[in-house]
């Protein structure tokens, strides 16, 4: 099972053609996502894909990796369920935020607090595509959609400010219109030893005439370019977090490098995967079992 | 007198020891050779209330518990009011003489109070009030007249190792003090007495729950995920605890939607996983569920059930989830449903169901409840085979990524995980192999996995076939487990299923001994089954009444659905109590005048 010494675009290439609108952001989301298996030398078979319910959850579909497309907002809990089974597998989640900032929030929460190594990349495009144009967690105060005619009232998730609160310990922002600065992110998430939250403005070019690639073009800006920003400052990410308006800011908020593992702190994992395991348990084992109730 | 054969019971609020106590005593009886039944009555509460905990003993193995009580020892006043009526004649009521209790109505009802100084020994041998449970515990024994080394041996098992043996010392030296006391003021006055039986083995005294717990163990189960819901909590505890030593993950995870999805992960990862919960977590788990089917994902759930709707009576018992259990999930998916009965089932059937899982890539259920879960038994040690269930491991078709030569020949030309096959069951390679690298989806899905995006007639009707057909091969090959107990020929068959188990078993004996004949028909499998031989099975009995613990008769109408028979009568409970002998013999006779 030896690793491939170089990997192409070809060797990750579906046989499945992506059934996205031409011009959908999430073409940049996938096209990241290979880039970064070939930066990582990561084969096909030693990466899993979760991903939730909409248009850029068919994506493992599209990329020769292993994939499992499961349940509107459920992605997050399976994918922890499969790296504790299989702690050598690099674990990627790809949901919407849809999935995860809205149905799925309960299960975001808490993989942020619990510091798996899987990386969450949510592609957030602040309207709900595939079922027409709803609005979304993430749209903005007064998006006007098929069911908020009238504009939404409610204040939009601001992901980057959650998942700082909650213990995320790599918190980064992507922009599917730059999709090689994105592939970077990717790949550092990838490697980050914990949780790694990669939200991704995808425009949907069909349904959110507001936030469209020119819109974001117009405001993103790289982090990485702020003279002096330090992404181990929490105090400097919280305040980056809230910046939204004439300047929007892309690229790591945040990292955090000493919070150990899920995975390593589970004493049945110290060994080797759970899915290697012999089973059953030693019969000598488990007949003193017994003494715990005579 | 009448030896070794009487109901003990135990009341006071939650927070007094009512629980641990009574297990103690239990478990000192048990050691004796008894055989104990154990069952208990809390509410959902810390503290306060009223909570009792029942222990029947006698010389043969007991199913059951019945009402009648012998001995109560009362914690408080409430006890002496709620359960005096459930004493027998010459039953004793044991009580600290600092509760106020009319003695004068006690003897009017041919009771005999037994007020004991329980505080004052606790405090002036002991040094320590909470030290009074073990003064009444043992005032109990000196009131049977039993031998107290096996109740010192538990308080020493209790106190002895965890403290520091001097507390151990302590409440031995009050067990001794409140035992004689209470010999000499009443033991004369009592007619029934606890006898140890000299060379009976050491057995085990053990919940449904606990035999659940080894059943998973003994299959090799490495990954328990699940959120606390009464009554499989201590399920998730007990587990929990043998973590490390047997090298599972068991995770809490934030609601039972996680729960189950984690058991899916790890189980796409090639691992043995079983969540547990109650019904309104099952409820949650749903949607995953019939993900689990679509995507041919063997997980293993133990739904614990306790009376609904919404939070229903959680502390209390009932059987009203089979007909949820069976059609749970939207859209219709392969799944197998086992209902244990006994503590042994319990253990056999929980190890069963992970090969069931995984030799037909599909969802099992093990539905127990409150009752069977909590209510213990003394079991023979033999009666828990670890060896057998090792024999008896069977993981179907898998092959593990790391199995290479194994994943090397079977994927020679080519692999891919939903094949089609004569039985619908398709060669399952976890994912981790070069050769096996694919996606699997809820959504339909072609063999190789993908998502149908043209959602094709064709392919929908290929994959449907191969779903469902793994019920047909399971029931032929791995399904029918049911039992009759009591004469062949019997005018009357008691139906049930699940924990009715006991109560039944023993409702059987009471009526055949009373000149009846009656016999139990009792169902472990519930679905998938071989509806014709059930059919055959049922044209063999006379009168038909179908026991359960719910409302509709939800097995009876399962039958029906299934066979065309339908039972003769029903006696149904649904206040939250367990069934028992004395009602099932009671239901019967009105049954039967309606019949």
């Amino acid at each position: 099972m030896a690793a491939p010494v170089t990997l192409t675009m070809k060797d990750l290439q579906s046989p499945v053609e992506p059934t996205w609108c031409p011009g959908c952001g999430d073409f940049g989301i996938l096209n990241a996502v290979k880039r970064a298996m070939i930066q990582l030398k990561l084969p096909p078979h030693q990466v899993i894909y979760f991903s939730g319910i909409g248009c850029g959850s068919k994506l493992p579909d599209y990329v020769r990796a292993n994939g499992f497309n499961s349940l509107h907002g459920r992605p997050v809990p399976l994918a922890q369920g499969f790296r504790l089974a299989h702690h050598d597998m690099k674990v990627v989640v790809v949901d919407g935020d849809g999935d995860s900032y809205g149905i799925g929030g309960n299960h975001w929460l808490h993989i942020m607090r619990r510091n798996p190594d899987i990386t969450h990349i949510v592609q957030d495009n602040m309207v709900y595509g595939l079922t027409k144009g709803q609005y979304a967690p993430t749209s903005m105060k007064g998006y006007v959609s098929t069911t908020s005619p009238e504009g939404t009232i409610e204040y939009p998730v601001n992901p980057i400010a959650i998942a700082l609160a909650a213990g995320a310990t790599f918190v980064a922002r992507g922009f599917s219109g730059d999709p090689k600065h994105l592939a970077d992110l990717i790949a550092k998430g990838m490697e980050h030893k914990g949780y790694a939250l990669i939200d991704v403005f995808q425009p949907c070019v069909i349904f959110n005439r507001v936030n469209t690639y020119d819109w974001f073009r117009e405001r993103v800006y790289k982090l990485e370019d702020e003279p002096g920003y330090d992404p181990h400052d929490l105090n400097k990410a919280w305040e980056k977090a809230h910046e939204w308006g004439e300047r929007i800011p892309i690229g790591l908020f945040y990292v955090n490098e000493e919070t150990p593992t899920l995975e390593e702190q589970i004493p049945a994992l110290a060994q080797k995967p759970l899915y290697q395991q012999d089973i059953p348990p030693p019969v000598e084992m488990l007949e003193g079992l017994k003494e715990i109730f005579v | 007198m009448v030896k070794n054969n009487c109901t003990i019971k135990l009341g006071g609020e939650a927070g007094q020891g009512v629980e641990s106590s009574g297990m103690g005593f239990a478990k000192a009886i048990a050691r004796a050779g008894l055989y104990i039944f154990g069952v208990q009555d809390y509410m959902s509460r810390i503290r306060g209330g009223h909570n009792w905990y029942q222990i029947r003993v006698h010389t043969r193995p007991l199913y059951a518990h019945e009402t009648s009580v012998h001995l109560l020892l009362a914690f408080d006043e409430r006890t002496v009011h709620d359960h005096s009526a459930e004493l027998v004649k010459g039953g004793g009521v044991l009580y600290d003489d600092g509760l106020k209790v009319d003695q004068s109505s006690l003897s009017a009802m041919d009771l005999i109070p037994m007020p004991m100084p329980l505080l004052k020994i606790a405090e002036e041998v002991g040094g320590n009030k909470l030290m009074m449970n073990t003064a009444a515990v043992a005032a109990a024994a000196g009131i049977c007249e039993f031998d107290l080394s096996y109740v010192e041996q538990v308080i020493r098992d209790n106190f002895g190792r965890r403290k520091g043996s001097e507390i151990a010392d302590r409440n031995i030296r009050v067990a001794n003090h409140a035992y004689e006391e209470a010999r000499k003021r009443y033991a004369h006055l009592f007619e029934w007495k606890l006898e140890p039986i000299p060379g009976a083995p050491r057995r085990m005294v053990i919940n449904g729950n606990q035999a659940l717990g080894l059943g998973t163990l003994a299959a090799g189960c490495k990954m328990v995920s699940g959120y606390p819901m009464t009554p499989a909590s201590t399920l998730l505890e007990f587990l929990a605890g043998q973590a490390r030593k047997f090298g599972l993950v068991v995770r809490q995870t934030e609601d039972e939607i996680s729960g189950i999805l984690h058991c899916i992960g790890a189980a796409h990862a090639g691992v043995r996983a079983m969540s547990c919960t109650s019904g309104g977590g099952f409820s949650l788990m749903v949607e995953s569920l019939s993900l689990a089917g679509s995507t041919e994902t063997p997980v293993v759930i133990v739904l614990a059930q306790r009376p609904g709707p919404a939070t229903g009576l959680p502390t209390r018992t009932g059987q009203e989830d089979l007909l949820f259990a069976l059609h749970a999930g939207h859209g219709e998916f392969p799944r197998a449903v086992l209902a244990p009965g006994t503590i042994e089932q319990c253990f056999y059937h929980m190890a069963r169901a992970f090969n069931i899982a995984e030799k037909y890539q599909m969802p099992v259920i093990v539905m127990t409840d409150n009752f069977l879960a909590n209510s213990i038994r003394s079991v023979e040690k033999e009666a828990f085979d670890f060896a057998a269930i090792a024999r008896s491991i069977d993981r179907g078709a898998l092959i593990l990524p790391h199995e290479e030569d194994k994943v090397t020949q079977a994927t020679a030309e080519g692999y891919r995980r939903y094949e089609l096959t004569e039985n619908g069951i398709s060669l399952r390679i976890p994912p981790g192999h070069p050769n096996a690298v694919y996606s699997v989806a809820g959504e339909e899905h072609t063999p190789e996995g993908f998502i149908d995006w043209e959602e094709t007639a064709h392919n929908r009707n290929l994959m449907m076939n191969k779903r469902m057909k793994k019920l047909t091969l399971c029931a032929e090959e791995d399904m029918g487990v049911y039992e009759f107990y009591g004469p062949e020929d019997a005018e009357t068959t008691l139906l049930c299923w699940g924990s009715s188990y006991g109560p039944v078993r023993e409702a059987v004996d009471v009526l055949n001994s009373n000149g009846m004949r009656v016999n139990m028909l009792h169902f472990v499998d519930i679905h998938p089954l071989h509806w014709d031989a059930v059919g055959e099975v049922l044209d063999r009995c006379h009168t038909v009444v179908a026991v359960e613990g719910n409302f509709s008769a939800q097995f009876s109408r399962w039958l029906t659905m299934n066979t065309g028979r339908r039972p003769d009568a029903k006696i149904t409970r649904f206040d939250g109590r367990p069934l028992n002998p004395d009602f099932i013999a009671a239901e019967l006779h009105k049954a039967l005048i309606r019949v």
